[in-house]
């Protein structure tokens, strides 16, 4: 009997973990999107305009999406690895032959799936809200594709080095958050002042964004292939670094 | 025919603890074997290292003659280990977690193997409850189950029966027996000295890291030349005669011959005592594993 790769059913089990508790992992987030939206929207529709001829609830839309789909691909590595790290039946698929890219692949798959799934429950509850153009549909595929998987690789990375939920809870709140906040989801960083235009330039949930709004409007701050460029590298960069981290088995196998 | 397991000069070390200190072992294929040793003399960091959840500082480690690190897919497809922990994964049933544990080693369409597993560990009728609602007991059979799902060739149990009810334990030697009959090879650590001398028939001792003693349990247990004559008596012996006081009014006399034993009785006599009721005992593995982890 020639045994086939263990990587469908680590895949398959990381699938089947958020979608038993979907009302959490994702009806909640649409929920706080769409919050997010009607809140903003409101308040700032009659007094902001992003782009010309777009109206502010429409800018806001893609923002949302984007948002809503790294914070949950980062919620779903970096919780699913914690928990089987503290309660300890992580041992269950480290004794199993399945090696450091199967894992990898089966995690950051899953991560990203969650993400598209939030992504299109987001997209499907403000779409009403709002005339969304889709200008340049392949470039919203790739820009999803690249973003949540760098964020689902940041959620392993922060799964293996945290030990306890409350280190974990530090990395989302001082790191995640204001990378995904600060990014311009909420507003188009030419109305910052020069400092934070600077600034956001470092941050590369902002290149995520703005080349996601691209893919709708076909308007952004930024040229799209720099994006493009910029989240691509980051892809690699932080892939690379997870693989490596994997490889050594930091913090998984003593 | 390679050892089931082998394993050369190896070392772990943690931060401050050296928890292997240069360990040699080899496990020949089809033995049932012991891995005995007081609590923290390296049993479950040897295991680890066996199962690839740890690694070695120095030294190999073979599973099958597969490299733990680098053949480790032929290495893990060859062994099953039961933790020492109670581990489980609450988002699912005992019959989802053993599917999935079978879908990791690549076996996808294994529900006759499964059910044949279920059954001979009495756990049939709780497959499709939720693993939290599973007694300790149950939770440790699904442990077993789930280090059974790929058919390994050695199977290790690391305390399996810690804490555990007489009925498991019954269940779990009567399927691992039949298991090391079929020619699996069973590497077992644990606590209750008597199921180690019956079921092993070789025993290794670690202590502090280092294998202390490695032989037939046969052997071993003809290492201890004593045995020991319990009597009660009608009332106390003079203390030349060297008996000991024991429990329950009783009264202890270590021999290695039984001429001794023959004066012992004679001086008995002499100091006009009477014996109401005499036993000899056999020495057990306890008192061998006490003697050599004393003497180590
Ligand atoms: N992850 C770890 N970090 C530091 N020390 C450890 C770790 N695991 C085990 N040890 C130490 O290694 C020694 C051997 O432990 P262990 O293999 O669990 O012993 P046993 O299973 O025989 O009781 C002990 O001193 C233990 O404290
Ligand atoms: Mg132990």
């Amino acid at each position: 009997m020639l045994p086939i790769s263990g990587f469908p059913t680590l895949l398959y089990k990381e699938l089947l973990r958020f979608w038993k508790v979907s009302f959490q992992t994702v009806l909640a987030p649409v929920v706080t999107a769409m919050l997010y939206l009607l809140i903003f929207s409101h308040v700032l529709e009659e007094h902001v305009e992003a782009y010309p001829g777009v109206s502010y609830t429409a800018f806001l839309v893609p923002g949302l999406i984007m948002m809503s789909m790294l914070q949950n691909a980062f919620a779903n590595s970096s919780s699913s690895l914690i928990q089987s790290k503290i309660t300890g039946n992580i041992i269950f698929v480290l004794v199993a032959p399945l090696s450091y890219l199967e894992f990898f692949a089966a995690y950051m798959l899953a991560s990203v799936i969650r993400g598209v799934v939030v992504g299109i429950g987001v997209g499907l509850v403000t779409v009403w809200f709002a005339d969304l153009p889709l200008v340049h549909p392949v470039w919203l595929v790739f820009f999803t594709a690249l973003s949540t998987g760098i964020l689902a690789a940041l959620g392993i990375i922060a799964g293996m080095w945290a030990e306890k939920f409350d280190q974990l809870a530090a990395f989302q709140n001082f790191l995640i958050m204001p990378l995904t906040f600060l990014s311009g989801v909420f507003y188009s960083i030419h109305s910052l002042p020069a400092f934070w235009q600077a600034a956001s330039h470092w941050n590369p949930v902002f290149y995520m964004i703005d080349g996601f709004r691209w893919g709708f409007f076909g308007l952004s701050d930024i040229p799209p292939a720099t994006s493009l460029l910029v989240v691509t590298v980051c892809f690699v960069a932080i892939s690379g670094f997870t693989l490596l981290l994997l490889k050594r088995g930091y913090k998984l196998r003593h | 025919m390679s050892a089931a397991i082998r394993v050369q000069g190896l070392v772990k070390e943690y931060r401050q603890v050296r928890a292997l200190d240069g360990i040699d072992l080899e496990i020949r294929q089809g033995e049932f074997f012991g891995l005995l040793g007081p609590n923290g003399a390296g049993k479950t960091t040897l295991i680890s290292i066996l199962a690839g959840l740890t690694r070695a500082t120095h030294g190999t480690a073979e599973v099958m003659g597969f490299d733990v690190v680098r053949d480790y897919r032929a290495s893990r497809l060859a062994l099953g280990v039961v933790p020492q922990e109670l581990v489980y994964d609450p988002f699912f049933t005992a019959r989802e977690t053993l599917r999935l544990q079978s879908g990791y080693f690549g076996i996808h369409r294994n529900d006759d193997w499964i059910d044949y597993i279920l059954h001979h560990l009495g756990l049939t009728e709780h497959a499709d409850k939720n693993m939290r609602a599973l007694s300790g007991g149950m939770k440790r059979r699904v442990l077993v189950a789930q280090a059974l799902v790929h058919k390994p060739p050695v199977i290790v149990l690391d305390e399996p029966t810690a804490g555990v009810d007489v009925d498991l334990r019954q269940t779990l030697w009567t399927f691992i027996q039949s298991l090391n009959r079929e020619g699996h090879t069973v590497v077992l650590t644990t606590h209750y000295l008597e199921e180690a001398e019956t079921l092993c028939e070789r025993i290794a001792m670690l202590k502090q890291g280092r294998l202390v003693a490695l032989d037939s349990t046969r052997n071993l247990l003809s290492r201890r030349h004593e045995q020991q004559a319990r009597l009660k008596l009608n009332r106390v012996p003079p203390v030349e005669i060297g008996l000991k006081p024991g429990p329950d009014e009783t009264w202890l006399y270590g021999f290695e011959t039984f001429s001794q034993l023959e004066s012992m009785l004679a001086s008995i006599r002499m100091a006009g005592l009477e014996i109401r009721e005499m036993q000899l005992i056999e020495p057990d593995l306890e008192d061998v594993f006490t003697e050599i982890i004393r003497a180590s």
